[in-house]
């Protein structure tokens, strides 16, 4: 994806180390490539290529990842603002 | 602005199998984003132009589909692409067959918005197989997956209402790997006892992620987002803006008229085209000339993209103009163009396949105040144009 990176520093993805029994979903799931799995244990490998789409720690049996997921869209969050909600991109039904 | 609903939104069209596309999304609460189009229930109408007939099972008929594309699914594709019926482009949630499927055949699981499917069936021409669609509500799998709806309690409940159990004798489903923002692959397996697969991103993917023994490469694995994916998105960025855009135009007309003396509906005409004409600039550089040269126009923040479009469009257009404008009516045109297209590019982060949500915030933060500024700046020199001239 290169040309395709957005903002460094942001991502709220996160590890914890002593969780990990190293099965692999996140690797699996992630459509950046930010985690790899070594010797039973994952790790991040590019934090800032998160978009925060929530995959991984969905899909994590130890909940060893977090991060806050949500909506990486601009109209959802100005909304979210507006009206004082969560983001919603206000496309309603 | 939002984004148009239920939507469908797709983020990687040529391959709307797993495609998504609209406000990138969260795992499993309800964040309602592109979407919330409403329960698929008796007062829809169903496509079903692609079922051929139907083949027995043990848990009773299911219906097969065919694989081909013909002019009816285009027409309906054309049509989704620019906002027309798009909540209402589904098919009946539940299980299809696919070829000639038997007890070993696999089964992919996906969305029931139509044109995720028609990309399915296509993708799938010559396999034998069992496709079960999700009731997502006529979203395709990326925007559902954020919004629940392609979640894990769906799957477990349309597995066992279609008692998947007596038709195959695997316990595998093979989902698209873009629906896992939704999806606890555990958490299914212990509601259904059928384990979870995640396929590749892209259905085109699919056959050889079978005849692969089901293994996806890395390239199968990872989001791209090609100029092609890019341009079919952009209508509905137009489409969604034409309200927005139309109140504007009033007000800009009404604004155009207001000089010394009274309401002159000459000048309302004349400077408004003008403005509206800039405002249209404007949103044709933020909507389709930033997407298409997106990863090409080398900054990160889509503001930041949007506004040297927009300046380089304006510059363009002041140069084309040049003598019949004068310096603060340029200067305004500058100014204004680069600010509205800043704006509309910013809003095309939600069909973006790479931007996090704190990252379009913390931009947001950023830009707002500055496209404001400059909108206010542009506005000034423009009305105060006809006060001092």
């Amino acid at each position: 994806m290169n040309g395709f990176r957005y903002m460094d520093g942001v991502a709220t993805v996160r590890l914890a180390d002593a969780a990990c029994i190293g099965c692999g979903m996140c690797e699996e799931v992630c459509p950046h490539g930010v985690f790899a799995v070594a010797e039973r244990k994952a790790r991040i490998l590019d934090r800032d290529a998160c978009m925060e789409c929530g995959a991984c720690a969905m899909n994590c049996p130890t909940k060893a990842i977090s991060v806050t997921p949500g909506v990486g869209c601009a109209a959802a969050i100005l909304n979210g603002w507006l009206t004082g909600s969560e983001p919603s991109c206000g496309c309603g039904g | 602005m939002g984004r148009k609903g239920s939507s469908t939104d797709v983020k990687f069209p040529s391959d709307a199998g797993t495609g998504g596309g609209c406000c990138a999304p969260p795992s499993g609460k309800s964040v309602s984003c592109c979407g919330g189009g409403s329960a698929s229930t008796g007062e829809i109408r169903y496509e079903d132009g692609f079922i051929d007939g139907k083949v027995d099972t043990p848990a009773g008929p299911v219906p097969h589909v065919h694989s081909r594309i013909v002019v009816r699914d285009l027409l309906g594709r054309w049509k989704v692409r620019w906002g027309i019926g798009r909540d209402r482009y589904r098919v009946a949630p539940g299980l299809y067959a696919l070829g000639a499927p038997d007890g070993n055949a696999p089964v992919l699981v996906t969305a029931n918005y139509k044109l995720t499917f028609d990309v399915v069936r296509r993708d799938t021409a010559g396999l034998d197989a069992w496709i079960l669609a999700l009731d997502t509500r006529g979203i395709n799998v990326w925007c559902a997956a954020g919004e629940g709806t392609f979640g894990t309690e769906e799957v477990i409940r349309r597995v066992t209402l279609a008692r998947l159990s007596e038709i195959v004798s695997h316990r595998r489903l093979i989902l698209p790997q873009l629906g896992a923002p939704g999806v606890a692959a555990h958490e299914v397996r212990k509601g259904c006892g059928f384990s979870v697969v995640y396929g590749p991103v892209r259905s085109r993917d699919i056959r050889p992620f079978l005849h692969g023994g089901m293994k996806a490469s890395p390239e199968m694995r990872r989001v791209v987002f090609p100029v092609l994916d890019r341009l079919v998105l952009t209508p509905i960025e137009i489409t969604n803006l034409l309200r927005p855009a139309g109140w504007s135009a009033v007000a800009l007309f009404l604004l155009a008229g207001t000089g010394p003396g009274i309401f002159s509906l000459e000048a309302a005409w004349q400077r408004g085209s003008a403005a509206v004409a800039v405002l249209a600039g404007g949103i044709l550089a933020g909507a389709v000339v930033t997407p298409v040269l997106l990863p090409w126009i080398p900054v990160r923040a889509f503001s930041v993209k949007g506004g040297l479009a927009g300046g380089v469009v304006a510059a363009c257009a002041v140069m084309w103009r040049r003598g019949v404008m004068d310096a603060p009516t340029a200067l305004a045109l500058l100014l204004a163009m680069a600010a509205v297209s800043s704006f509309v590019a910013m809003n095309f982060t939600g069909a973006t396949p790479f931007t996090s949500p704190s990252g379009v915030e913390k931009e947001m933060r950023r830009a707002l105040p500055v496209q404001a500024g400059l909108t206010v700046l542009a506005g000034l020199l423009w009305v105060g144009g006809a006060f001092f001239r």
